[in-house]
């Protein structure tokens, strides 16, 4: 088995370990960082495409596939940023409601008492499925 | 030179391998948010390793610096204001075993297409070298992304701004104008503050020296860029220095001037040259220049902006809290 076949078995690996984190993972956090490891994973078998390309014509590694790849990168780095984000104003949001909720009569934001319930409703069955584990 | 006889890289794939998917394992796996940020820096890096094995240099540097750099710091900053949070139950083990065994699925069938690709690679390493002189650059991927998919490069560069106008857009309206404080973490450590004095003088020669040799070597304007934007990243969280307010004109100018001045040479190539994106013959490499030059900046603006966050009104963090206090009211 060459370098090629390694690594392109080796990614293929990664989406699969990757996708499951991604739909089973603890925290939203953790589920993003897995959707990170199926995108490496598949960099890393267009990698491999590259390279018995680039054997194949007499280089290192297929230029064309790398400059894609580069520009991947930086896509996902920038969609990483967004979800990581809207992670956190997730987060500000749902505590802004449950403070609001906490205290009642204090808001008069006619919106904050809808998004607490909601907020309220997300939060609930991770309390008891972490009081489970 | 003494004659040290190195053992052949080749041992080194096998062991390296196997540490990427274990590590992909553990940190899927392990209990705490935190660890597997800190893990995933660490992947990051041997996944570059992977790229230098894989005969890319060029993707390896882009890996090292984003994968293993930018994103540990984006990720370990909303670990830290996530705090640790279980917010989904587990099914139960049939479910869990049956998307297992899908995902396992996914994986042997993605195997078998790579080990049973044609044997004759199909390959475009000839026509990339043949025309290669043209632009005046010995680095053939640097070629490609500047002059033979140039539109690529350019999309990308503006999806970077899009990227920035989108996580701005992410804050409370009240907060418009603020900056963004999504590195202010608490005062920093003495040691935070020494490698923020230290390091980025470094870091700006390195960054600039990997635009500047993309050209014949491997490096470019996202490598540049990219270690730019962690010696900002790494002033403002030392709290050396603030990052400007979202209404700054001219934070705005350096996002948008790469992508600006790409598509306006492009378009005068439309004028001048054959198309689109074409440069005229004599002005091939002076054009190219100019392009990267704007290109690493604002890619550096735009990655550094990116990890500074939303604008946000100063106090206290409230997510951190926000974990506990809303398990605290929940019945």
């Amino acid at each position: 088995m060459n370098e090629a076949q390694l690594y392109g078995v080796c990614g293929a690996g990664l989406v699969g370990i990757g996708l499951y984190g991604a739909i089973l993972g603890r925290s939203t956090l953790r589920r993003l960082l897995a959707f990170n490891l199926v995108g490496s994973g598949v960099f890393l078998i267009f990698g491999a495409i590259a390279r018995r390309g680039g054997l194949a014509g007499g280089a290192q590694s297929d230029p064309v596939p790398q400059a894609l790849v580069i520009t991947g990168l930086v896509v996902a780095f920038a969609a990483t940023a967004l979800a990581v984000a809207l992670l956190i104003r997730l987060a500000t949001v749902a505590h802004e409601a449950a403070s609001a909720a906490a205290t009642p009569g204090s808001t008069d934001d006619p919106s904050t008492p809808a998004t607490a319930s909601q907020g309220r409703g997300e939060r609930g069955p991770g309390h008891v499925g972490a009081g489970h584990s | 030179m003494p004659d040290v006889s190195l053992p052949d890289p080749h041992w080194a794939d096998l062991p390296l391998g196997f540490a990427l998917l274990v590590l992909a394992l553990w940190l899927t796996w392990t209990q705490r948010d935190r660890a597997a940020v800190i893990g995933f820096t660490g992947y990051g890096l041997l996944v570059a390793i992977a790229w230098v094995r894989l005969g890319s240099m060029d993707v390896a540097l882009t890996e090292a610096a984003l994968g293993g750099g930018l994103m540990g710091l984006l990720l370990l900053t909303a670990a830290a204001r996530l705090g640790e949070e279980t917010d989904q139950p587990a099914p139960g083990l049939p479910a869990r075993l049956s998307i297992a065994l899908l995902c396992l699925g996914v994986t042997l069938v993605l195997a078998a297409v790579v080990l049973g690709l044609p044997s004759p690679a199909p390959n475009l390493v000839a026509p990339v070298a043949s025309h290669q002189a043209v632009t005046e650059l010995g680095n053939p991927v640097a070629a490609v992304l500047i002059a033979f998919r140039a539109v690529d490069t350019m999309l990308e560069s503006v999806v970077l701004a899009l990227a920035v106008i989108v996580l701005w857009s992410f804050g409370a309206d009240r907060a418009w104008g603020a900056r963004p404080r999504a590195l202010h973490l608490g005062p920093p450590s003495p040691a935070l503050v020494f490698l923020g004095r230290l390091l980025p003088p470094a870091g700006l020669i390195v960054g600039v020296h990997l635009f500047w040799t993309g050209a014949d070597h491997p490096g470019g304007p996202f490598q540049g860029g990219a270690v730019l934007a962690a010696m900002a990243a790494l002033l403002w969280l030392a709290r050396l220095g603030e990052p400007p307010r979202v209404s700054d004109g001219l934070t705005r100018l350096g996002i948008v001037v790469g992508p600006l001045l790409f598509l306006l040479i492009g378009l005068a190539g439309a004028v001048i040259a054959d198309a689109f994106l074409d440069y005229p013959e004599a002005l091939t490499k002076p054009l190219i220049l100019l392009i990267e030059a704007a290109k690493t900046l604002s890619v550096a603006v735009a990655l550094a902006l990116l990890v500074a966050g939303p604008p946000e009104l100063p106090g206290p963090m409230p997510p951190r809290q926000s974990g506990r206090a809303a398990k605290g009211v929940t019945p």
